[in-house]
């Protein structure tokens, strides 16, 4: 079974590679073809995650852990949300319960959220001189205090005058410069990550 | 035609020297955070506490997939390693397929070391499938479930800063990586000891995940050189007024 795993996966990966280089008309058809069943299996896969997370909160619920009421919480808005849908479609007005779940509750909830990442930013950039004394972290910090000075909107324009597009030009260029570098490696790194999983030498999908 | 060659050359290479290491195990450089990750890894299981593995939203229909399968490397070779510990490791993701192999990664990892009886299915979790969800659905499980070490390894956005800031509140280990630019200038700014671009995909050779990932660490530092021959070639040859 597991050989048979393997040589699907790495079959299906050369097929969709060849194709890739090669768009002969056979290849690209098979190659769509075999993206296509990708995407319904992924499609199934979010059915299964989504069991999967109200099976692990049932279990919390049922041997009654520590904040297991967030579970019986995620569970009646997960039906509540299914029932949104479903009740919609049953009295024919489209997605408007749908649209007052996103946006009364899951927007809000979300932008929340994301203010609390702000001040967790704010936060870290505040310790970071306590946690690690170098050059490259007073680097760091002194060029992000730049460019938020250079970029903030204020009522009496650019923070720094005249010396606001050279910060930005100067810094630009090197912040450009490392993060192409970053995506390189990366890149290469994703490259060699992909062949070896082409070989069967990694086989995120079972087996040895 | 080059981009097929750097293909087909990259991987020839990679099997030459995956044939290679078979005999002689490279030497790697000291990186500091995959150090003190081999540490916690053996802190935990004496502990009798559990280590968080943290997948990240790396869709694998896109590029970003190649993180989550260096994070899911990563995972077999750690589930190895902890296969004898009281409380198995727990692996969340922010993605269905991801956390579909992550349970599959896990059994593999109990099944080769011949403990298939710990593997729990509920050990691989989908926590959410938005970034703020997934985020929300994480920190729990660093707060409530006895987890002394976080590895937080994949594709990320700017919630990595809310992971982060629960472990740290937690007082735990933290170990954190992603191949998303933003994800990495507010880990830098986080973590204690930050991993930086390519060094994510380093992981699996640096937790002797086998030959395949020390021979894809020096081939990547071989194309590393060409792209840098290539780049200083370019400029000298551009200054030169000769154009391709």
């Amino acid at each position: 079974m597991r050989i048979l795993t393997a040589a699907i996966a790495m079959a299906s990966g050369l097929i969709v590679l060849v194709g890739y280089f090669y768009p002969l008309d056979a290849l690209t058809q098979l190659r769509i073809m075999l993206i296509d069943w990708a995407v319904v299996i992924a499609a199934m896969a979010v059915l299964v995650g989504v069991a999967n997370l109200i099976f692990v909160h049932m279990d919390k619920i049922r041997k009654r852990e520590k904040n297991s009421g967030y579970g019986v919480l995620l569970i009646m808005s997960l039906l509540a949300t299914v029932a949104a849908r479903v009740v919609g479609d049953f009295l024919k007005v489209g997605d408007m319960f749908m649209n007052i779940a996103v946006d009364a509750i899951i927007v809000p909830v979300e932008a929340s959220l994301m203010s609390i990442l702000a001040v967790t930013l704010v936060y870290s950039s505040i310790r970071l001189l306590r946690r690690r004394t170098d050059v490259m972290t007073v680097i760091f910090l002194l060029v992000a205090v730049l460019f938020l000075f250079a970029i903030m909107p204020t009522p009496f324009g650019p923070l720094l005058g005249g010396l606001n597009d050279y910060i930005l030009q100067l810094l630009g260029m090197f912040s450009r410069g490392g993060a192409r570098g970053l995506l390189i490696g990366i890149a290469l790194g994703t490259l060699l990550t992909g062949l070896r999983v082409l070989f069967g030498a990694d086989r995120p999908y079972g087996g040895n | 035609m080059l981009a097929l060659g750097i293909v087909v050359g990259s991987a020839i290479l990679l099997l030459i020297i995956t044939f290679l290491r078979r005999k002689s195990p490279a030497v790697l450089r000291r990186i500091e955070a995959y150090e003190r990750l081999n540490r916690v890894v053996g802190l935990s299981v004496e502990n009798g506490t559990r280590l968080h593995i943290s997948l990240g939203r790396g869709n694998l229909f896109t590029t970003r997939g190649a993180s989550a399968l260096a994070g899911l490397a990563m995972l077999r070779r750690l589930t190895e390693r902890t296969s004898m510990s009281d409380r198995p490791p727990i692996v969340t993701s922010g993605d269905a397929s991801l956390s579909i192999l992550s349970q599959d990664t896990l059994q593999a990892g109990y099944s080769a070391a011949g403990a298939e009886d710990q593997y729990r299915v509920n050990t691989g979790r989908l926590t959410g499938l938005t970034p703020f969800s997934y985020a929300a659905g994480t920190i729990p499980v660093t707060r409530d479930e006895a987890v002394s070490a976080n590895i937080v390894i994949g594709d990320f956005g700017a919630e990595a800063a809310l992971l982060v800031e629960a472990a740290d509140r937690e007082d735990t280990h933290l170990i954190a990586v992603s191949d998303n630019l933003s994800a990495q200038s507010i880990l830098y700014a986080s973590a204690q000891d930050p991993l930086i671009g390519e060094e994510l995909f380093a992981s699996g050779a640096y937790v002797g995940a086998g030959p395949s990932h020390d021979a894809s660490l020096q081939v990547q530092d071989v194309l590393r050189w060409l792209v840098i021959v290539a780049i200083v070639g370019g400029a000298v040859f551009k200054f030169w007024g000769i154009n391709f």
